[in-house]
């Protein structure tokens, strides 16, 4: 019976991340363009484009190999398989065990990994600079990434994602300075990670700094739909990676009861709302850096994460 | 049953060797001779994989009346030498397939066969030996039928440099081994591997036989800043050597060390690991860094040799420093991970060498910048490159992710240690380890994104062809081999936990026994891993993906030109290079590190010469250790050489004082 559940919830689990992944694109453009005095596109917006894209042609390169028509199916199963992992709801997660943090992490590097090859395939310019940021960038936010990884294992004893959420919400943690030095850590990655703003501007196309809409310029059609899909579930798998393991609090650990899936559902829901206005607030707020500018920004992370590892062998919790 | 295999098969080869001494320039003399090392080190692989499988096996002993006459030679084979005979059988049996297609391009097969298979038997009778001497013997052989196959395209001047680096390099690590092993044996002289195991011996021995063992495998594994004549000397010899010698010459180094320092040394100090864990790290950022810079396909694939030697000799820190402290199940964990990295490495290493040499072969070309589009002309090439650099990227579900795991989970348990400088040290080392994988695997879309991906180049990229069927199958048996040890990696942990038994006295627990073949090499609720699942997964959601788009979209693709934003530029030199690719990581790490700077020449308006635009990039190490080095022993040989026009008085008064000095030295004597 409870095997049954588990594979119950993995599979809401992930049929839940693949439908309110746009939404959240969605909401975030929306709160954006209500900050700047605009009207906005509907929070549905993101899944008319979708289904848009889904049916157009696509147009493929005269010289694109079958690694550029691949990938786009590569990369969006890596990720939907990502975000199914992380739990956002409840820990139960029939598979959980398949694929700790770090894993987890390094299958969106096989993603990035293919997404930055298939940007160099037709052999464009803009291609080209795309996949070169990409890699700096990820090369600065990957090693910042295992750093926190290293700072909450070090705590929880564990790198399995319902272990980390078990301790962070049990009454036996108090107040760490690790813990907010990781969180904002993992705030500056996840901004670099997902292309926002100040790292990379999400809206444009014809900008010199922009590094993933360059990657994926010769893109069309469902190839170009999997893409913007993906980019979605990331941005998601990120926020509530983030709400996984700061703010575990509603979230269903080891439940069994019908009313704590209930509760998590909503305080999920809740969760993704705020970090969503508060995403474009950030956003709103701040201005795109120079590309040169971002090693430091980013370096910030790296610093804060080693330092975040290293406090723990010195402070205490309060 | 399993040794006698292992040595007849070693004299086989060093016939198959004498062989191609006498007929090596017959034409198609490479057919036989290639044939013969293949079926000579598979035999000994399935050999050994037998005897490290099943558990119960005793060691092999055997002692042939050879070499020193009050000695002997003496052979072993334990769990530890069985799992490296497997790595380089392995490499050896794929490079010897590779050979059996690649033989028929080479020019000059005189200068290649009769060192080949000579080069395949030393390394196995390293692995095997059970004295220092038969140990040496062996090891000086390794080197200098490299040599011989480094210099076998010696009309290149580069090749005659990179050989006499090498040779230089390969002496002063013989060298060093030779002290080591000394002061292992005692001023009694016991020479074989049993007397020398379990000896109580002081601190500064110890220490002073493990600096001795760093420098001497060290220098052959390439740890920086011995790594100098690695990136000269691999990429010089012809591509199925340059595999050998890059995927599993750097392992037998490795097992050097591993057999010296967690076997005969004994029970290490925690200081050592910090010594270890610290040249680990450095070597890794360091040797992936200089890869970054290179764009040459193969020099590239040689100095990430070099950051994977940091990976597993981080991996054999954490093991001294857990074992200095008595926690042996997380020393045994560090081991294995380290000892699965070296079989991994051993496997894409040689894929990626293989690999290299089918561009060369096809194109001629070895600089990246004059390749590109090859994924057309050479797809299934392609296929096997991309594995392989998808595997030593780290990225999962390949084998290369499962060794940095279970080392980032050893690095994880570094709370247990109770010395505060490795409490700090293991992971400042973690984060190094993890800034080493991000930067492979944008070294890895470099080598890929440049030299498959794009438009052609040059002519001779536009041209290329497949290679041969025998060069694919190698390269695709090593591929399976990558995503089998990726998907299946409980079965390699488990064949290791003999050696871990052996060396350490503790083992992980049965893998294979998990349910759905997960990894957990601790507890489930604190790590586990399943590659399998992971695989199975995102083939399902891609399978998934693309059957429903194909029910809801339009069917097919039409082809069009590139649109590159409206504003398409035909020529193919408009691609990003190499260089191009590597500049921001190039701004943000080299600045400081290779003192990397970028130098414009723009002539004044009305001047008809075109722009120039070059970047420089120092190597610190060559500059600040080894040029000093060499000019000191230029001057001291030009001082000395006084000595060798003197006259014969002089000469005798010499020799009167070099006695007398030493006889003092004698009385003096405590």
């Amino acid at each position: 019976m409870a095997l049954v559940l588990d594979f119950l919830i993995q599979g809401v689990q992930m049929a839940l991340v693949l439908l309110l992944a746009p939404l959240l694109t969605g909401l975030v453009r929306k709160v954006k363009a209500r900050l700047l005095r605009r009207q906005g596109a509907s929070v549905l917006q993101p899944y008319r484009d979708l289904l848009r894209l889904a049916r157009k042609e696509v147009v493929l390169a005269e010289n694109a190999s079958w690694l550029f028509r691949g990938a786009p199916y590569l990369i969006f199963a890596a990720t939907w398989v990502a975000a199914a992992l992380v739990p956002t709801f409840a820990t139960r997660l029939a598979f959980s065990w398949s694929a700790d943090l770090i894993a987890l992490i390094a299958l969106l590097g096989s993603a990035r990994f293919l997404l930055a090859l298939a940007g160099m395939d037709v052999g464009t310019s803009f291609g080209g600079i795309g996949s070169s940021r990409e890699v700096m960038i990820a090369s600065l936010a990957e090693p910042a990434m295992l750093l926190i990884v290293f700072t909450l294992a070090l705590l929880a004893g564990a790198t399995q994602l319902s272990s980390i959420a078990a301790y962070v919400a049990s009454p036996e943690l108090g107040l760490r300075v690790s813990l907010g030095l990781a969180l904002v850590a993992l705030v500056i990655v996840a901004i670099a990670e997902n292309a926002r703003i100040p790292v990379d501007n999400p809206a444009t196309h014809l900008e010199l700094t922009m590094v993933h809409e360059a990657m994926v310029l010769e893109y069309s059609g469902r190839h170009l739909a999997l893409i913007e899909l993906a980019a979605a579930l990331k941005l998601f798998l990120y926020v509530s990676l983030i709400a996984c393991v700061f703010v575990p609090w509603g979230l269903a650990i080891d439940e069994a009861r019908p009313m704590a899936y209930v509760m998590g559902a909503l305080a999920f829901g809740a969760k993704l709302v705020a970090s969503g206005l508060l995403l474009a607030l950030f956003e709103t707020a701040i201005a795109k850096m120079r590309v040169f500018r971002v090693p430091e920004f980013l370096g910030a992370a790296l610093m804060l994460g080693l330092l975040a590892t290293l406090l723990l062998f010195v402070s205490r919790g309060l | 049953m399993a040794l006698t295999i292992a040595l007849g098969c070693a004299a086989a080869l060093l016939a198959i060797a004498a062989l191609g001494a006498a007929r090596g320039q017959l034409a198609g003399f490479f057919k036989p001779s290639y044939g013969a090392c293949l079926a000579a080190t598979v035999l000994p692989l399935i050999a050994a994989g037998a005897h490290l499988l099943d558990a119960g096996t005793p060691d092999l002993v055997l002692r042939l009346p050879l070499g020193l006459p009050w000695l002997g030679a003496h052979f072993r084979l334990d769990a530890l030498a069985a799992f490296f005979l497997i790595v380089v059988n392995l490499g050896a049996a794929a490079a010897s397939l590779y050979g059996l297609g690649y033989g028929r391009h080479e020019p000059a097969p005189q200068r290649v066969l009769p060192f080949f298979p000579a080069f395949l038997a030393s390394m196995n009778l390293v692995v095997l030996a059970d004295d220092a001497f038969t140990f040496l013997l062996s090891w000086e052989f390794m080197s200098l039928s490299s040599w011989a196959l480094v210099v076998a395209h010696h009309r290149q001047r580069a090749n005659i440099d990179a050989g006499y680096i090498y040779v230089l390099m390969a002496g002063f690590g013989a060298l060093a081994l030779l002290l080591a092993f000394g002061l292992l044996a005692g001023p009694d002289g016991a020479y074989d591997f049993a007397s020398m195991r379990g000896g109580e011996r002081a601190p500064g021995l110890s220490a002073l036989v493990l600096a001795l063992v760093l420098l001497g495998a060290g220098s052959k594994a390439g740890l920086v800043p011995l790594h100098v004549w690695l990136p000269l000397a691999h990429p010089a010899a012809p591509s199925h050597v340059s595999a050998l010698m890059s995927g599993v010459m750097t392992k037998v180094a490795v097992y050097g060390f591993v057999r010296l320092v967690f076997d005969l040394l004994g029970e290490p100090a925690w200081w050592s690991a910090m010594v270890v864990l610290a040249l680990g790290g450095i070597t890794a950022v360091m040797g992936v860094l200089y890869a970054l810079m290179q764009h040459d396909l193969k020099r590239l694939l040689a100095y990430h040799t070099v950051e994977n030697i940091g990976i597993i000799f981080i991996g054999l820190g954490l093991a001294l420093a857990f074992q200095a402290n008595g926690i042996g199940w997380a020393a045994a964990l560090a081991l294995t991970a380290a000892l699965f990295h070296v079989l991994n490495h051993s496997l894409f290493k040689s894929l990626l060498f293989l690999g290299a040499g089918a561009v060369l072969s096809a194109t001629g070309e070895r600089d990246m910048e004059r390749l590109g589009g090859l994924i057309h002309r050479m797809p299934r090439t392609a296929v096997a490159f991309l594995v392989g650099c998808m595997a030593i990227s780290a990225l999962p579900p390949l084998n290369g992710f499962v060794s940095e795991w279970l080392t980032f989970q050893a690095i994880l348990q570094s709370p247990q240690l109770p010395q505060w400088g490795l409490k700090i040290l293991v992971p400042a080392v973690g984060g190094l380890l993890a800034l080493s994988a991000a930067l492979a695997a944008a070294c890895f879309v470099k080598a890929f994104g440049i030299t498959f991906l794009g438009r052609p180049r040059t002519e001779a990229a536009a041209a290329a062809h497949e290679v041969d069927g025998l060069s694919l199958a190698s390269m695709h048996l090593l591929t399976l081999l990558c995503l089998l040890a990726g998907v299946l990696p409980g079965l390699v942990m488990d064949a290791l936990t003999p050696v871990c038994q052996a060396l350490l006295g503790q083992r992980l627990p049965a893998q294979a026994a998990l349910p759905w073949l997960s990894i957990v090499p601790l507890a489930e609720h604190r790590s586990s891993y399943n590659g399998l699942l992971i695989l199975c997964f995102t083939a399902i959601s891609a399978g998934l993906a693309w059957h429903l788009l194909r029910r809801v979209g339009a069917p097919g693709a039409r082809r069009a030109p590139i649109w590159d934003c409206g504003f398409p530029v035909p020529i193919p030199a408009t691609q990003y290079t190499a260089s191009s690719f590597a500049q921001p990581i190039r701004r943000v790490f080299a600045t400081l590190l290779f003192r990397a700077r970028e130098h414009l020449h723009m002539p004044p308006p009305g001047d008809p010469r075109p722009a120039r635009w070059h970047v420089e990039i120092r190597d610190l190490v060559w500059e600040l250790l080894y040029l000093p080095l060499a000019g000191a022993v230029d001057f001291a040989a030009g001082r000395l050489n006084a000595f060798q026009f003197l006259t014969i008085r002089r000469y005798l008064s010499l020799v009167f004082l070099a006695l007398v000095s030493l006889l003092l030295v004698l009385a003096a004597w405590p």
